[in-house]
């Protein structure tokens, strides 16, 4: 049996989106790692639970934790947390909506209807992306 | 796709693929599950932030019940668990060869990780 001959890398959209799948879900574990350091540099300890910390750890926006005793909320509100929620959802979205695309293809074949889904998950890509910073510039 | 191939679903799920297909699963199954979560979270909070609409507090309210929580927790661990996986078999090609034992190794990662959030998280529930 002779094995199946490797193809080349080439810098098509299937190669980028599997380097940039890997790359992002790495930087969202270590986006999770400095939301958990620095909160915890700010007295996470002793002014949350450990529940409203973890949400703070998915997701640093100051609503997830309003409910808590912080003495100033600016320290986790500030255009710095800003940056590392926008960051966030940019590489969620993509992250994401690229996986539901590559799954999609697993079970339509290229064609008219392939397509259509894929231009609609492109929609809801930017649409989401989008939603989200808006969320964010108005917590 | 590189292979055409036509197998049905009955097909495919006969398939003994053991340790490694469960992973592929689950890995598909828990990131479709937080695509949706994050996209209703996201939607939820720009329509209570800027409209104030009741739409999105009935939306909260679906996904504050412990089940669900429960449940998108462990797709959060294992799919960040099995990411990490996934990219150390990429980057050592050599170690593709131990697959299955990875899959083992996974799971002393996953179980203790999420036996250990799940009872904080079921004793907080059951404390009210």
């Amino acid at each position: 049996m002779r094995s199946r001959t490797m193809p080349k890398p080439s810098w098509n959209l299937e190669f980028l989106m599997w380097v940039f799948t890997r790359v992002s879900g790495l930087s969202l574990i270590l986006l999770a790692v400095i939301g958990i350091s620095l909160g915890l540099l700010m007295g996470a300890r002793s002014q949350m639970d450990l529940g409203t910390f973890m949400r703070w750890a998915f997701f640093p926006n100051p609503s997830h934790v309003l409910d808590s005793e912080i003495p100033d909320i600016y320290l986790w509100s500030n255009g710095f947390w800003q940056i590392m929620e926008i960051l966030v959802v940019v590489f969620a979205a993509t992250h994401g909506f690229n996986g539901l695309r590559v799954v999609l293809e697993d079970y339509t074949s290229p064609g008219f209807w392939q397509g259509l889904l894929r231009f609609l998950i492109f929609l809801l890509w930017i649409f989401s992306a989008l939603v989200g910073i808006y969320v964010i510039l108005g917590s | 796709m590189a292979l055409s191939r036509k197998v049905g679903l009955l097909a495919g799920a006969k398939y003994q693929g053991g340790g490694p297909m469960l992973a592929w699963a689950l890995h598909r199954i828990s990131g479709l599950a937080i695509i949706v979560f994050v996209t209703l979270h996201v939607m939820a909070s720009f329509l209570t932030q800027q409209l104030g609409s009741d739409l999105g507090i009935s939306i909260n309210i679906l996904y504050e019940s412990i089940y669900f929580q429960l449940f998108i927790v462990f797709c959060a661990i294992f799919h960040g668990v099995n990411g990490l996986r996934i990219i150390v078999l990429d980057v050592w090609p050599r170690l593709i060869r131990y697959q299955k034992e990875s899959t083992w190794l996974e799971w002393f990662v996953v179980l203790p990780l999420y036996a250990l959030t799940a009872f904080i998280m079921i004793r907080r529930f059951l404390a009210g």
